[in-house]
């Protein structure tokens, strides 16, 4: 039966995400955002929280290369960075990576390179491990999508 | 003849990062408002109409239709706080600060909790202050805002034309009959302007005890006093 591919995805779907909540990877805002996408605007979820890893990447990226350089010393810049990061990851429910996040500004402001290099390796692990959730969610939510599809025929 | 017979508020939304800007977006088109954004203070204040000192309202300007550009009402400013260039409190002062638009709402959004600058911002005559992640029930309190808002706006405009039809500017056939027109017409706007200065300083003192961040959720008693002044200075 069709109808059957349908429910045991939904079923992937909520397992997933409870385990995520679980975890303290995702937070109640992370439903906030679910509630925002409609009819009138499907793919909000999947939208935003693409948006969210472009520019958390950008940002990741300028971090390191602002750390690796021996002479250093922009902690400021860093901390405007780390700003960011902190509030879009609390703006989609990314409880774990704000709070590192929260963690290496911490380091910034005491201007402790070695802490800061290290608070960025801690975010870089945690934000590469919720993008794969991200990337299994949105996989398991189009399945859905193409099984419910089969479905109901247009 | 701006009074269009809009049932939509429209809201412009100001904030330096595409994320924040998709997300309070859909935000307030979930909470049925029209929603304009913008990346920048100044590009804010281009699409009010304000540049450099020269305000669409200025009385220089009467001449020519001073409703050519304002083809959308802005019913409400909701701001980032922290950006480049021109901060969120930056935008607000120049709002305030600007006889055409200060009496458009304007709501702070940060995701520093930072006391100080909080009630740096209340003074300033910010209607609210959000901490991000803002939310759908935060955008609820901007309604009673923006009510209030129009409400003003539609009284200011009776008082500027008190013959009703005459929306464009008509020919100047007799130019010594509309110089005196404008008289009174000043002198009634000043008392009314003294009176909305007063309200807002009642507003002013009353909202400095607002700490959105110390008191979520109990934001909703207010009791300041709505335009008392208004109606009795006609």
């Amino acid at each position: 039966m069709l109808g059957l591919g349908v429910d045991r995805l939904q079923a992937d779907i909520n397992r997933l995400l409870t385990s995520l909540f679980h975890q303290g990877v995702l937070d109640e805002q992370f439903l906030q955002l679910q509630q925002l996408q409609d009819d009138t605007s499907p793919t909000f979820v999947y939208d935003v929280i693409n948006i969210y890893f472009d520019e958390s990447e950008k940002l990741l990226r300028n971090l390191r290369l602002l750390l690796v350089d021996r002479e250093f010393s922009d902690y400021k810049k860093i901390g405007l960075h780390l700003n960011q990061l902190v509030g879009s990851s609390s703006s989609i429910g990314a409880r774990r990576v704000r709070n590192v996040c929260v963690a290496f500004r911490s380091a910034s402001e005491l201007n402790n390179r070695p802490g800061c290099l290290r608070g960025l390796e801690v975010v870089e692990h945690e934000y590469h491990y919720l993008k794969n959730m991200m990337h299994e969610l949105f996989q398991l939510e189009q399945q859905r999508l193409l099984a419910a599809g089969v479905r109901y025929p247009m | 003849m701006g009074m269009a017979a809009e049932s939509q508020f429209h809201v412009l939304a100001v904030d330096d990062s595409l994320f924040d800007r998709k997300l309070i977006e859909r935000l307030l088109q979930k909470s049925s408002c029209q929603v304009t954004t913008v990346d920048s203070g100044s590009k804010a204040l281009e699409f009010l109409g304000l540049r450099e000192g020269i305000e669409r309202n200025h009385p220089n300007a009467l001449s020519t239709s001073p409703k050519l550009h304002q083809e959308v009402e802005v019913n409400l400013i909701i701001t980032d706080y922290c950006m480049p260039g021109m901060t969120g409190y930056d935008l607000l002062k120049k709002v305030k600060e600007s006889s055409a638009f200060k009496n458009i709402p304007v709501v702070i959004m940060s995701s520093e909790n930072v006391p100080a600058r909080i009630s740096r911002c209340l003074e300033e005559g910010a209607e609210e202050f959000f901490l991000k992640p803002v939310r759908l029930a935060d955008l609820n309190k901007l309604k009673p805002h923006m009510m209030k808002a129009k409400l003003k706006n539609q009284k200011l405009e009776e008082i500027e034309r008190p013959s009703k039809g005459a929306n464009v500017e008509p020919e100047i056939k007799d130019s010594t009959e509309i110089g005196i027109k404008m008289l009174p017409l000043q002198s009634e706007f000043e008392p009314k302007q003294l009176h909305l200065q007063v309200v807002q300083q009642e507003e002013q003192t009353l909202s400095n005890n607002k700490r959105k961040s110390m008191e979520e959720g109990l934001s909703a008693d207010r009791t300041r006093p709505r335009f008392d002044g208004i109606t009795t200075a006609v």
